[in-house]
């Protein structure tokens, strides 16, 4: 029987494999497509709210009936976030990514993901994103 | 208004591939699919979580390499801004997920799912901003 540890890495290969072809064929690595649907005052480009409307379908019911799995298939206890208040990291955190998406029409996911384009404005997108990250790790945590 | 061309059957077999793939890193390993947070632990700290994080951004990229190879259609990305606000938009990104605990699929595509008060502002504050940005950028400043 094959180990607990085998499983989870393999449903994470899986998942990521899943998300990574979903993102390309919904056409949400081009950013000109993201940006379309951010653009309601130009030619509007409804793709991204399929997409998210599709991705809902089935997280939805998924997440709603997670209560009645008392443990993950593969691990002993769910990592779910606890946290319900609203305060001004959540908001001004989503604010400035939401200013940083708006301006390229890339969030991290596709961003990843077309890096197998090799194209330079790949690789400096996702270089000052992880830049970014590691400037909140040392001035905010 | 106009519509551009687009494909619901794409579009929303697409979102339904995503929302498979989020359904089964919580089902079976009990972890929220967002991209962010996936990244941005594999950069503070390596611990037990470390390979599926791993394990996870390779199989996104795999799934980015597959999909185009089996297609036959390669995979092509325009971007036209100039390199300073590229970089910039880079640095919001990385900071302002961070510090808002998600992007798109951490809060969007997980934490509405869990009707998560946190990710329905975070998603429509993001939503929102990078409305404006477009708006701005296309119709006031490019105007």
């Amino acid at each position: 029987m094959m180990q607990t540890i085998a499983k989870t890495r393999i449903a994470a290969l899986v998942s990521g494999l899943l998300f990574g072809a979903g993102l390309v064929i919904s056409g949400m690595v081009d950013p000109l497509r993201v940006l379309g649907f951010l653009d309601v005052n130009g030619t509007w480009d409804p793709t991204l709210a399929f997409v998210m409307g599709g991705a809902l379908l089935v997280t939805l019911p998924t997440f709603q009936a997670l209560g009645r799995l008392t443990k993950p298939l593969f691990a002993e206890k769910f990592a779910l976030p606890t946290r319900r208040d609203i305060d001004a990291r959540l908001v001004g955190g989503a604010a400035l990514f939401g200013v940083g998406w708006g301006l390229v029409g890339l969030c991290p996911g596709p961003a990843l993901v077309v890096l197998s384009t090799l194209q330079a404005p790949a690789f400096l997108f996702v270089g000052c994103m992880l830049a970014g990250m590691l400037l909140y790790q040392f001035t905010m945590e | 208004m106009q519509i551009a061309e687009f494909s619901v059957a794409t579009g929303l077999g697409g979102g339904l591939l995503i929302g498979l793939a989020a359904a089964l890193l919580i089902v079976a390993n009990g972890n929220i699919a967002g991209i962010s947070g996936i990244a941005g632990t594999l950069l503070r700290k390596w611990d037990g979580s470390t390979v599926w994080r791993l394990l996870f951004v390779i199989g996104l990229l795999a799934g980015g390499v597959l999909v185009p190879w089996v297609s036959g259609t390669p995979l092509t990305m325009t971007v036209d801004v100039p390199t300073p606000l590229l970089m910039l938009a880079g640095l919001l990104v990385g900071f302002g997920t961070r510090l808002g605990s998600g992007c798109t699929s951490g809060h969007g595509v997980c934490g509405l799912a869990r009707l998560s008060p946190r990710s329905l502002v975070a998603t429509a504050t993001f939503m929102l901003c990078a409305a404006v940005t477009v708006y701005v950028v296309r119709h006031v400043a490019g105007a």
